[in-house]
């Protein structure tokens, strides 16, 4: 049954990844202009009528749309992404040199975002309705609220500029991700605080753990064996969700720490209108947050086994 | 909250409206009433409340309110501290720091508007369709929502953006192409648990149009959690439209707009860092705002908790 679900999902992806190939091919038609003109004026060329017709010609762009687009597919199922206006190097290769950047800073915003929200999810579920929940609803609250720029912004100012504890920007050692990794991750916490507390209580009202303290455990080994291995399911399809977020968030959060990403390389290509490095990125990055999203739900089917059962009772 | 807002692929964590039957009030009338009674009691929501009527008035009054011209450059006065021209100083070009956050007000507030109109305008008519009509017009409604799911929000609305260039109307074309796929998804789920009610059916059988069932039975259920959502969802909007103008995408100079005002105070971080304090402060209070509402609204609108997660 699970084998059946998992096939089922990944045929499923095909369409969809068929979709996103669409999309993004469709996006350079956003642009305003010829393609064939942009290309010239960035290498410096004067964009005369028969240059622009020869490049267009040797482009295919006089092609119809479809064979242009199977053309392209053909290139992107290859690896070839094409090539950067700015650069001149291939734009798979300019993303997979920055992509380790990226990694490293949504992995630590991730590290960040569980130390925080794990602690302060139970604490606000175990001592409900006082002090400790009514702050961790308040930080949620705030930290939700919070511009991520502006966040960036203040940790620089008051942790790297006023007391000099902390890089201001660049990458390097732990000192400097420790900054960029608390902005992007601590949105992210205040979402999982609420969601972690709403799920303990959730698991507390449950039969098992009634059964487990009438057996008489200790508190400490309910909330630890029992509790929080329940309540952390939800959680981790949340992983998924929040990769996204965070993937969005790495484009503020490395364009403010001046940190050598894919997030703040597109905002580069944005401004010098280097079309293939932006088209290239939203390919990548969806492809990424499909991957990952598909990983989640294949680990959520081996975790929880109710789910297993009710999908294999469903089919 | 913001952070969580889009589900894994788009939607409130949790705040799925989840497709059960038998959930949904038979009559719009007797959920208003009750709901702003609880409404009432809800203090903090109705602090959101009068924080955004409060900002509502100041974007519209912003020619009485503010003192000075927002967009005229003194570079005599450029950053100077606060004084009784300026109360809060001004800016690297001798702007009014105040003058630029009241206009600010009306530009952000504005745009967020505007973007939320047109995501209504797309994802009801959309969204409707798929759950009433279904077959292959859902199917086909369906399978291009999941493709658009497969990108993070964010990310396809920057993408967007970019290729469009800069500009505040690209920012809201970008934001709504992108934004209106989770409404989409969560009105067509309320319209199917609704269109196979006995009072749909009696109006069926007595001869009413589609378009009339859809006008008078269909679009009023789907009013109240779609205010909820959207309340909810103006908070994440708006940091999303300032994000975008603080990488330089949104509003241009010399408009006031809170995203770009940011950005342009950064250079001058050591020696001012009022004009990033300030811009930043305005956004969250709006945010935060708009968050309580939509937290005390989804209470008072919903308490079976359909929303909730």
């Amino acid at each position: 049954m699970v084998k059946r679900y998992l096939c089922k999902r990944l045929l499923y992806l095909l369409p969809v990844m068929l979709g996103v190939s669409l999309i993004t091919f469709g996006l350079i038609n956003l642009a305003p202009g010829d393609p064939a003109e942009i290309i010239l004026r960035a290498g410096g060329v004067e964009p005369t009528r028969e240059a622009v017709e020869a490049l267009r010609e040797e482009l295919g762009l006089n092609d119809p749309v479809y064979v242009q687009y199977l053309r392209w597919l053909w290139n992107v199922l290859h690896f070839d992404l094409g090539t950067s206006f700015r650069t001149g190097m291939p734009v798979t290769q300019e993303l997979w040199a920055r992509f380790p950047a990226t990694l490293e800073l949504t992995l630590a915003a991730m590290v960040v975002m569980v130390l925080l929200a794990v602690p302060a999810g139970i604490l606000s579920a175990l001592y409900r309705h006082t002090f400790i929940d009514h702050f961790s609803r308040i930080c949620a609250l705030v930290g939700a609220s919070l511009p991520s720029f502006w966040k960036g912004l203040m940790l620089i100012y008051f942790l790297a500029v006023v007391w000099g504890i902390f890089p201001v920007m660049g990458r390097g050692g732990l000192r400097h991700l420790v900054l960029p990794a608390v902005t992007l991750g601590f949105g992210m916490a205040a979402v999982y605080t609420r969601i972690l507390r709403a799920s303990m209580l959730d698991v507390f009202g449950q039969e098992y753990i009634k059964v487990a303290r009438a057996k008489g455990l200790k508190e400490r080994w309910v909330i630890g064996r029992h509790a929080l291995k329940n309540a952390l399911l939800p959680v981790v399809t949340l992983f998924g969700m929040s990769l996204g977020h965070l993937l969005g968030g790495t484009v503020i959060v490395e364009t403010i720490f001046a940190w050598p990403g894919v997030g703040k390389f597109v905002v580069e290509a944005i401004f010098n209108r280097d079309y293939p490095v932006i088209q290239g990125y939203a390919l990548f990055v969806a492809i990424v947050f499909v991957l990952v999203n598909l990983l989640v739900d294949i680990s959520y089917v081996f975790l929880d086994p109710r789910i297993r059962l009710e999908r294999g009772a469903g089919e | 909250m913001n952070g969580g807002l889009r589900k894994k692929h788009g939607f409130p964590a949790g705040r799925i409206v989840r497709e059960k039957p038998g959930q949904h009030p038979e009559s719009a009338e007797g959920l208003v009433g009750p709901a702003l009674q609880r409404l009432k009691g809800d203090k903090l929501a109705l602090l959101g409340l009068a924080v955004i009527a409060v900002m509502v008035a100041v974007g519209f009054l912003a020619p009485y309110l503010a003192p000075n011209d927002p967009e005229k450059v003194v570079l005599t006065q450029k950053l100077a501290p606060p004084s009784a021209a300026y109360p809060l100083g001004t800016d690297h070009l001798g702007r009014c720091l105040l003058s630029r956050l009241i206009y600010g007000t009306r530009v952000s507030l504005s745009t967020a508007a505007i973007a939320l109109a047109t995501i209504m305008l797309i994802s009801i008519p959309v969204g409707t369709a798929a759950g009433y009509v279904g077959g292959w017009v859902d199917n086909l409604i369906m399978r291009i929502i999941d493709v658009l799911l497969a990108f993070p929000g964010l990310i396809l609305a920057l993408v967007i953006a970019g290729m469009l260039g800069p500009g505040l109307l690209n920012v809201m074309i970008a934001i709504a192409s992108v934004w209106w796929v989770g409404y989409a998804r969560v009105i067509r789920g309320i319209v199917l648990s609704i269109k196979e009610k006995e009072f749909v059916l009696a109006a069926r059988s007595s001869g009413t149009s589609h378009f009339g069932i859809i006008v008078r039975h269909i679009l009023p259920h789907v009013l109240s959690p779609v205010i909820v959502l959207a309340t909810l969802d103006m908070g994440s909007l708006i940091l999303a439209i300032a994000g975008l103008s603080f990488l330089g995408l949104g509003a241009q100079p010399p408009t006031p707009e809170w995203g770009a005002m940011l950005n342009d105070g950064r250079p001058y971080m050591q020696v001012a860092p009022q004009l990033m304090i300030y811009p930043g402060l305005a956004i969250m209070t709006v945010v935060l705002a708009f968050n309580l509402l939509g937290d005390g609204l989804r209470d008072a609108l919903d308490p079976q908790g359909t929303l909730r997660r």
